[in-house]
């Protein structure tokens, strides 16, 4: 009698095992820098070619890097939402130009407006690597002492921003 | 004398540099090694060696730069495992959470082959 229950209870092991596995979304890698100091880093502005932008501008405030680029066709979805995020100025809106050329970025910023209030133009994936990006869009929000507290991959939408994003940058603003 | 101390000093000078300066070869042949051990995050299941993305390409390009500046491979993969974690490295790390991938194995080799003696000894007393 047990031994005729061995093979069904293994399937059933194995079962479980892959039900577990298989549905893990292989792309969702937790962020090694959660609280951790967003890194140093020294590159231009996309705008003001002679401005040196370094980890300083995400001190002092809480705020939002958004990893983008003009190649990035889900960037395209997210646009409108960040559109609204900086009209309502909700928090301080940073953007990671990411492998990107400076004419087409400028180009697809200016056909569908700039939320952001600066942005790092990181074209040799320094920043990007550093933060461990894997894609675009991306985003990280960070506290007031520049620690990195959540990250998000993917499209941030409507939704994920008032039910995930914003009740976390509320309670920083409120540390 | 002093033509001597002057050759010797010139053949110290030259021997120093060429131990100071890795060569070329050298530091790509180290990346191509320390490539083939970090997946491309983008693709997978391909290392940064053999991807053609272009997140792994700029990944290749750090990895030299790290070589050049000084740093051993296992300080490169270090580097990366701390930016994107474990997921980086190709040939995952025996530690706690990865116990069971590295010795289930064994275990289930170790039992099918109790297994099969056992079987072995009853039919062969059967018999």
């Amino acid at each position: 009698m047990m031994r005729a229950l061995l093979p069904l209870g293994l399937f059933l092991l194995i079962g479980i095992a892959f039900a577990i596995g298989l549905t893990k979304d292989p792309r969702r890698m937790s962020s090694e820098l959660i609280n951790r100091p967003f890194p140093e880093f020294s590159l231009p502005e996309l705008y003001d070619e002679d401005a040196i932008l370094t980890e300083d501008i995400v001190k002092g405030q809480v705020s939002l890097v958004n990893v983008f680029g003009s190649w990035c066709v889900a960037c395209n979805v997210e646009h409108p939402t960040l559109m609204d995020i900086a009209k309502r100025r909700e928090v301080t809106l940073i953007g990671m130009d990411w492998r990107d050329d400076r004419p087409k970025a400028k180009k697809w910023l200016a056909e569908r407006g700039n939320p952001y209030d600066k942005i790092i133009f990181d074209n040799e994936s320094t920043l990007a690597i550093t933060l461990g990006v894997t894609g675009a869009p991306e985003s990280f929000i960070t506290d007031r002492t520049g620690q990195i507290r959540y990250k998000h991959v993917g499209v941030i939408t409507p939704e994920i921003w008032r039910d995930t994003l914003k009740p976390i940058i509320q309670k920083l603003e409120a540390e | 004398m002093i033509r001597w101390l002057l050759s010797i000093a010139l053949l110290l000078a030259l021997s120093l540099s060429a131990f100071a300066q890795v060569s070329d070869a050298e530091i790509e042949a180290r990346a191509k090694e320390v490539g083939r051990s970090l997946r491309c995050v983008v693709c997978q299941n391909q290392s940064i060696d053999e991807s053609d993305a272009p997140l792994a390409a700029d990944m290749r390009k750090l990895v030299r730069t790290r070589l050049r500046e000084g740093d051993s491979n296992a300080e490169v993969i270090d580097y990366m495992q701390d930016r994107y974690g474990d997921y980086v490295l190709l040939k995952p790390p025996v530690q706690t959470n990865t116990y069971i991938l590295w010795f289930l194995p064994f275990l289930l080799l170790l039992g099918a082959l109790a297994w099969f003696f056992k079987a072995s000894g009853k039919a062969e007393a059967e018999s």
